[in-house]
């Protein structure tokens, strides 16, 4: 078992853990950040399987611009609950 | 117990995906595929019988040196006009949700952006924008391409949304811009019908692999979706920060 392949095992182990995580916690935000670290591993498991367009995408989209929208959406949610 | 259940029905369901997927007549052991039988060693060797040598090879069925590039748009080129179709689509229900017409105002964030937030955003927003446009002009080169290099530039937008309190970008330019590009698209694709012989053909030289200037009008299309991709994004984030106007 070479190196690559022991990295490859912990990234799918490590993502599993923080997708379960993602789905059961409580506090939204907290389900947000944990969903991006899920696609910032997959992008080291597309770059360790030799996929680098997919890698640049799923960095790009995953990690970046859907974290912030969920995070916006996230704000306005809370603000309108306040002004109730 | 709903948990527990869960948890057994991803097992399942993993376990028929490893065992259909496991070294039968479809999907043979990884590296152990006849690719002369398919078709994808055609988009390989890109129909040629001689081996393809970064920056030697001329004139090839397909100039893109980046073989994901030359598989997206031009092998499977209709596909992507789907996915641009689809994204439109998608980019269009959002604003039918979200936009709310005449009177619209930025969404107030109950944060104030301080000195570092606004100082830093301004600073990483040239430098992100450029890896954007890098990475679009040099799609049929490197990985990458116009669909990340569009939402890079998308995200510098963003990071302006984020630094300052009162930004509007300008959206009415953002939207003639995206149906501009999307219609160039089709009329270039539209042009190899009647410049060449068929739907979607590369009618220009190919050059040499490994040339900015190469692969026909490969990088002219993937500078195309660039544009459409980055400004209907960035007009997908201005319908998430505002909202309508208390009357």
């Amino acid at each position: 078992m070479s190196l690559v392949d022991i990295i490859m095992i912990a990234v799918g182990a490590l993502l599993i853990i923080l997708a379960f995580l993602a789905l059961n916690t409580k506090s939204l935000i907290k389900s947000v950040i944990l969903l991006s670290s899920v696609s910032m591993l997959s992008v080291v498991g597309y770059v360790l399987m030799k996929a680098p367009d997919v890698a640049l995408t799923e960095a790009v989209i995953g990690s970046g611009l859907v974290t912030a929208l969920f995070v916006f959406t996230l704000l306005s949610l809370t603000k309108k609950e306040e002004s109730k | 117990m709903k948990n527990f259940l869960a948890l057994v029905l991803v097992l399942l369901l993993s376990a028929g995906i490893i065992i259909t997927l496991q070294n039968n007549d479809l999907f043979p052991v990884f590296g152990e595929a006849q690719v002369v039988n398919r078709v994808s060693d055609h988009y390989i060797t890109k129909g040629s019988t001689q081996p393809i040598i970064w920056g030697e090879t001329t004139d090839a069925e397909d100039g893109a040196a980046n073989i994901v590039t030359s598989i997206v748009v031009n092998y499977r080129s209709f596909d992507t006009l789907g996915e641009v179709t689809v994204l439109f689509v998608s980019a269009m229900g959002v604003a039918l949700l979200l936009s709310s017409g005449r009177t619209s105002k930025r969404l107030a964030l109950n944060f104030k952006p301080n000195f570092m937030l606004r100082v830093g955003s301004r600073a990483l927003f040239g430098i992100i924008l450029m890896t954007g446009v890098y990475i679009i002009l040099h799609g049929h080169l490197t990985p990458g391409g116009g669909f990340p290099g569009g939402v890079m530039i998308a995200s510098s937008v963003l990071l302006l949304y984020l630094a300052d309190d009162e930004f509007r970008s300008k959206i009415k330019g953002f939207k003639v811009l995206e149906g501009v590009a999307g219609s160039l698209y089709v009329i270039v694709v539209l042009l190899g019908l009647i410049l060449a012989t068929y739907f979607l053909q590369n009618f220009l030289p190919t050059g040499t692999v490994g040339d900015l200037f190469s692969a026909g009008i490969l990088p002219i299309v993937y500078i195309l979706i660039g544009l459409k991709v980055g400004s209907e994004i960035s007009g997908l984030i201005d319908n998430f920060l505002t909202e309508e106007e208390a009357a």
